[in-house]
């Protein structure tokens, strides 16, 4: 009997049947409402096959009875990390076709606000994808520190997710008169704690174990699925917005755009990491020079964009975000696009996660960085 | 390569298709029948080489569906929009891109869903965000009579 079994394992006459498991729609590690059917072989993944449309809004049908004043706020709620990044998008857009100049006060405010929106972005991921792989102390520091940002916003705007702070023209209201200084208190603060979010993650071994090698995406197959933003550069793909086609005050600064090699978990991980010290440095070079002026120029009520089509890209906490407007002269829109980075990304998951173990699967989807209405839209 | 030298290259290249400047980037039209030619072309010229697919879009027209691609070549950095329309609305059908450009197959799959639009050839066309009791919301034409109540 004994030798019976003995053959049948170590000829692979028996073989598990593949089966299917459906992870998500409320799997924590699946960020919001994405079902992944996969398909698999005991724990190893065979196939991901995401199933979205949970949450799809229609955002892109309902801009088509809107104005241009009024689409900017609608944007909020697909990127909601990103949300002034989604704004400006669309505002830049808008001006941009009827090549109105805004105050250079816009733009250093603009580019300040994206900044901090994309250090609060990472953050949050920061915090989430560490609980994703069992570390819960990470959430509390993340959050610890993403709340002196939204206080912030909280204070100039009056909102803290969703800011509708970024409208054609300009920006909604000047910042707060306590904005430089509460934003260079938050910086040195920050450039203290940031060093122990590598103490308590980057450098411990479990970790590095669990990331280290696993789910690599190499550069060719990032640029052929259209994997951008940090996920994209990790695998080499050089494709920041902010770099290659500047907008706002990104033109007057100096920074770095954080290319990685090898395109695995720890490098994507890594990369983020890189990119919030980053951000510290392009918010130090405008936060103490930001113009006077207006802080916004006067638009028309009622807006229309002259005939033709007009494309805008920038670069959200998550990749490329672009907006393709078809304009027939009207007030509204004739068509609206939204190209949203994790729409994209999350594609490309099903190519690197086969072969890997479900647990693998959490560690590469954590890494991805995915905001679901982002993809739904 | 510049815009000019672009819209000059792919003029010579292409005698049928519409070549023009548009407010931003050149910008070509190509007849169905040659798309899925043009785009392994201009995907596989080493002058050209776009090889980033940043975004695809569909759009309707009175007469006809239009889908636009927006193309880059991360390695010359130039920019180019593709439009190509279907025959008719009735069944608009295309070849599929999605051996040349893999995000497309999403893409399409979306554009399938919310326009109609069949993608010949594609691996895996399936309906991507509705179920299959919806019609195709973004045609001009669509009517929802349980979600929209009109006074």
């Amino acid at each position: 009997m004994a030798e019976i079994i003995e053959k049948i394992i170590t000829t692979d006459e028996i073989k598990t049947d593949e089966y299917l498991v459906n992870m998500g729609p409320q799997h924590p590690s699946t960020h919001g409402v994405l079902r992944l059917l996969l398909k698999l072989e005991g724990e190893i993944v065979h196939n991901v096959e995401p199933h979205v449309g949970y949450i799809h809004s229609g955002i892109e049908k309902m801009t088509e009875a809107l104005s241009y004043t009024q689409i900017p706020h609608l944007t909020d709620r697909m990127d909601y990390l990103s949300s002034h990044m989604n704004n400006e998008a669309v505002s830049l857009l808008v001006e941009n076709a009827l090549q109105v100049e805004v105050p250079e006060r816009v733009k250093y405010i603009r580019t300040i606000f994206d900044e901090l929106q994309r250090l609060a972005s990472h953050q949050l991921w920061w915090c989430a994808s560490g609980m994703d792989l069992g570390a819960l102390t990470a959430f509390f520091y993340g959050l610890r520190d993403r709340e002196d940002i939204l206080d912030i916003f909280e204070e100039t705007c009056g909102a803290r997710l969703t800011l509708n702070y970024s409208v054609p023209g300009g920006v909604m209201f000047d910042i707060h008169p306590n904005f430089q200084r509460k934003v260079k208190a938050f910086i040195k603060k920050f450039r203290k704690t940031l060093p122990e979010y590598d103490k308590l993650l980057t450098g411990n071994i479990i970790f590095q174990n669990r990331t280290k090698g696993v789910g690599i995406l190499t550069k060719d197959d990032a640029i052929a699925y259209g994997v951008t933003g940090p996920t994209g550069r990790a695998s080499g793909f050089s494709c920041d917005v902010r770099k290659h086609h500047p907008y706002s005050a990104y033109p007057y600064i100096k920074f770095d755009e954080k290319v990685g090699t090898g395109g695995d978990s720890f490098m994507r991980w890594k990369l983020r990491m890189d990119e919030m010290w980053e951000s510290l440095n392009i918010i130090e070079q405008l936060i103490d020079n930001i113009p006077e002026g207006d802080y916004a120029v006067k638009m028309k009520g009622v807006i229309k964009l002259p005939e033709g089509e007009y494309y805008q890209r920038v670069e959200t906490a998550r990749g490329e975000f672009g907006v393709y407007v078809v304009s027939d002269g009207k007030k509204n829109p004739y068509r609206v696009k939204f190209r949203s980075p994790g729409f994209s990304n999350l594609f490309a998951i099903n190519h690197i996660a086969k072969g890997w173990k479900i647990a693998d699967l959490v560690a590469i989807m954590a890494t991805f960085d995915l905001v679901i209405p982002d993809i739904d839209r | 390569m510049t815009n000019e030298q672009l819209i000059e290259q792919l003029t010579s290249a292409n005698p049928d298709a519409v070549v023009k400047q548009g407010n931003q980037y050149p910008e070509i039209t190509v007849s169905f029948e040659t798309l899925h030619s043009f785009m392994q072309n201009i995907k596989s010229d080493s002058q050209l080489a776009f090889d980033y697919l940043v975004c695809q879009s569909g759009v309707d027209y009175p007469t006809y569906i239009q889908v636009v691609y927006h193309l880059e070549s991360t390695l010359h950095k130039h920019f180019l929009v593709v439009k190509v329309n279907t025959a008719d609305r009735e069944t608009p059908a295309l070849d599929t891109v999605t051996d040349i450009w893999p995000t497309a197959e999403f893409h399409e799959r979306e554009i399938y869903d919310l326009l109609g639009i069949k993608f010949n050839n594609h691996p895996d066309l399936r309906r991507l965000f509705l179920d299959d009791t919806w019609g195709f919301p973004l045609r001009k034409d669509f009517k929802d009579d349980i979600h929209v109540v009109e006074r």
